[in-house]
């Protein structure tokens, strides 16, 4: 029972999909959107160093590192950009961001 | 063994902490999740060998992001019960896309395979434990090869930091600040005022 590059990947594979779920499930819940995203990136940090290991080459887990940064500063802009719009119009709900009629 | 129990634990947990994110009622609940799925994950690249990222996870995830997190959850003043009003109508399609969206990404894993030729041509091959630690050997790539993207990903986090202040930094009228350069200038000519009074005439 040795648990192979296939294993990871099945893992990465459901995180996934359970953030991508996440986004459909909270539609009007700003935070928890944003924490789905968060674990979108996780499952493709996973399935980047899992390939990085199993195929034995580091830059799998450099390019995880840059996402790990990209992610980080997506994360804190993201709460700015949340804080900002709480405070102005007192309202996360995503059905009343609307402003620029998109 | 002992690594195949401890893959089914690590995992199990993060996934069923992963399912508590987006289905737990409080978002506050939802952080916490999110911390253990990262901890977990963190377990799981621990298990696979790549040890600098399982800490990197841990200090700039859970240390950073989920903490930054819950101070977003606990400022806001929202009514999170509001927020889950029509929670149950998106299940339908979110289920149905979910699903679709895992069958055929278990089809993919399940039919392919690497080429064996790619496995003896790594870009940047990993050196053996022995040799030198996984840290080491990212040092060694990162500070050579990748030296420039390095450098990027830092101007990223500086854009962010900067950003992420100057979008919550606001200028709050009627609120009284301590200015230290007017205090330090201060001195005795013109704190205090000396005057002559006349005497019997009052000021």
């Amino acid at each position: 029972m040795t648990i192979g590059l296939i294993h990871y990947l099945v893992v990465a594979a459901i995180l996934f999909t359970l953030g991508v779920f996440g986004i459909f499930l909270n539609r009007k819940n700003v935070i928890v959107i944003l924490m789905s995203i968060e674990l979108i990136l996780l499952a493709v940090n996973i399935n980047l160093v899992s390939f990085s290991i199993f195929l034995n080459d580091i830059v799998g887990q450099v390019f995880a590192l840059f996402i790990l940064t990209v992610a980080a500063a997506e994360a804190a802009i993201g709460l700015a950009i949340l804080v900002v719009f709480f405070r102005n119009r007192g309202t996360i709900a995503v059905e009343d961001i609307n402003m620029m009629k998109g | 063994m002992v690594t195949a129990a401890f893959f089914y634990l690590f995992s199990g947990i993060a996934i069923a902490s992963a399912f508590m994110v987006i289905a737990a009622k409080n978002p506050v609940h939802s952080v916490l999740f999110l911390i253990l799925a990262f901890v977990n994950a963190a377990g799981l690249f621990l298990l696979i060998g790549a040890e600098f990222l399982a800490m990197l996870l841990i200090v700039v995830y859970v240390g950073a992001v989920s903490v930054l997190f819950l101070f977003v959850v606990m400022m806001l003043d929202v009514d999170f019960a509001a927020l889950r009003q029509g929670f149950l109508q998106y299940l339908p399609v979110g289920a149905v896309i979910g699903v679709i969206f895992l069958v055929e990404l278990l089809l993919i894993l399940g039919t392919w395979s690497i080429d064996p030729n790619l496995v003896r041509t790594p870009a940047v091959g990993i050196p053996t434990q022995a040799v030198m630690t996984n840290t080491e050997a990212l040092g060694v790539v990162i500070y050579t090869r990748y030296a420039f993207l390095f450098q990027i990903a830092g101007l990223i986090l500086l854009v962010a930091m900067i950003g992420a202040i100057v979008l919550t930094l606001r200028e709050r009228t009627g609120v009284r600040r301590q200015n230290i350069a007017a205090q330090t200038l201060r001195t005795t000519a013109t704190a205090i005022e000396v005057r002559k009074v006349p005497s019997r005439e009052g000021v």
